[in-house]
């Protein structure tokens, strides 16, 4: 089971690599909405600031959400997902992994991109750790549950918008707490309440969420 | 005992009816061949089959063992070829292959792969990506499995020769026959007529309305 996991893991990561165009898409997304609200709003650093940590976040959001659907949709299209489904390994374990890897070639990059547009937005050193610290524990929360809405739309033929309905409910709570966390860290004060719920909130997602997306996987095949 | 036996199979699709009480039993050495026209069932079945798909009432067993029960055991032994031919268009022939051995627990080597592609006549494009080959160049590469998992007994496979020329027809044809010689079994659909030299059973699925 383990050969078949690594495998699965490195063909992911060798499609990454191929397909880097496509993985660039949500990265540049995030890159311009970043970019352009300064231009926006005005340069007054105070604005900024009180603005950054939520700017960042919802940009975080979105270019995780138009990324999302590469998560199974070619490997939906061209059977790979039909052969996956009936090798010997178990699909929950499966799912976790091309979760992982998703998470890693698509919403790493973002992260290590953050300091410079913490740098945009006249972030503090307070602020960009905790930014960084709910980015950690948040981001692969949003691949966790949005894998299941993947898996629930694969045999729409246009599922991007209802994938983009179906989870902007579900994501506002991780919005609410860790912006709240930013907050926090730029008035000095303990921000290790918000990390906590996001980060039990991102355990639950990963102990139930490859058994949803399973299930998800299983029903797209009907 | 038979190895594949389904029971009572009804599926229904979008409130068609596309059949009910099918009962199949296939033993060591058959050749099962369902036949129907187009939209009559025949790859709803086959899915159903390899319990892709649950069938809306009937069962299917494998050595007289739910499927359901015994994904695994049943998986380890099965070798399914849909119409999505499961091969990734970015990736080449050599490393799409070796992934789907290691995910189907198929030990085998590089060397070993490139022997089998040079069978199917795939010399020289072992590392050009699948976009680039032709229709029936991409379903050779599918067809590799047949030769890399040898361990599995049951084959389910749906329009095996669509695009494939006259050589490869003949080439699948030989190893169909060497497989259920070695004791395997093999239900199929084909829209062409079996040119095989062995006793097949039939089954024939009409289109409802």
């Amino acid at each position: 089971m383990r050969i078949a996991l690594k495998a699965i893991f490195a063909r992911d990561l060798a499609l990454a690599y191929r397909q880097r165009s496509e993985l660039m898409q949500p990265m540049m997304f995030f890159i311009l909405v970043i970019s352009l609200f300064p231009l926006g709003i005005g340069p007054n650093p105070a604005t900024l600031q009180k603005v950054g940590p939520g700017v960042i976040w919802v940009a975080a959001i979105l270019s995780s959400l138009l990324g999302m659907e590469r998560l199974f949709k070619d490997d939906y299209n061209d059977g790979s997902l039909e052969q996956i489904m009936l090798s010997a390994t178990p699909l929950p374990f499966v799912a976790l992994v091309k979760v992982f890897t998703h998470w890693l070639t698509s919403i790493v990059p973002l992260l290590l991109l953050s300091p410079l547009l913490a740098l945009f937005l006249n972030l503090t050193e307070p602020m960009y750790w905790a930014l960084l610290s709910t980015l950690l524990l948040g981001t692969p929360l949003l691949s966790l549950v949005g894998a299941i809405a993947v898996g629930l739309t694969l045999g729409l033929n246009r599922g991007g918008v209802l994938l983009a309905l179906l989870l902007l409910p579900v994501f506002i709570p991780l919005l609410i707490f860790a912006t709240a966390a930013v907050e926090a860290a730029s008035l000095q004060l303990p921000y290790t309440a918000q990390l906590a719920i996001i980060g039990a909130m991102f355990l639950i997602s990963l102990a139930l969420a490859p058994f949803a997306i399973a299930y998800a996987l299983r029903v797209s095949q009907n | 005992m038979p190895l594949l036996s389904a029971h009572q199979l009804s599926v229904s699709k979008r409130d068609r009816l596309l059949f009910d009480e099918i009962n199949i039993s296939v033993s060591a050495g058959d050749l099962m061949y369902i036949k129907g026209p187009n939209g009559a069932g025949k790859t709803s079945l086959l899915r159903v089959l390899t319990g892709l798909v649950n069938a809306d009432s009937g069962s299917v067993a494998y050595r007289g063992q739910n499927i359901m029960q015994n994904r695994e055991t049943y998986q380890s032994d099965l070798l399914y070829f849909g119409h999505a031919l499961g091969i990734n268009r970015s990736l080449n022939p050599l490393e799409n292959l070796m992934y789907w051995c290691c995910q189907h627990n198929v030990m085998t080597t590089k060397n070993a792969i490139y022997d089998i592609l040079s069978v199917l006549g795939l010399v020289g494009l072992e590392d050009v990506p699948v976009s680039n080959l032709s229709a029936g160049q991409q379903r050779r590469v599918a067809l590799a499995r047949f030769w890399l998992k040898t361990a599995a007994t049951v084959w389910i496979l749906d329009e095996p020769f669509t695009a494939l020329d006259v050589q490869g027809i003949a080439l699948l044809n030989t190893r169909i026959i060497e497989h259920l010689q070695q004791g395997g079994c093999v239900v199929m659909t084909s829209h062409q007529a079996l040119d095989v030299d062995y006793p097949t059973k039939e089954l024939q699925l009409e289109y409802r309305i």
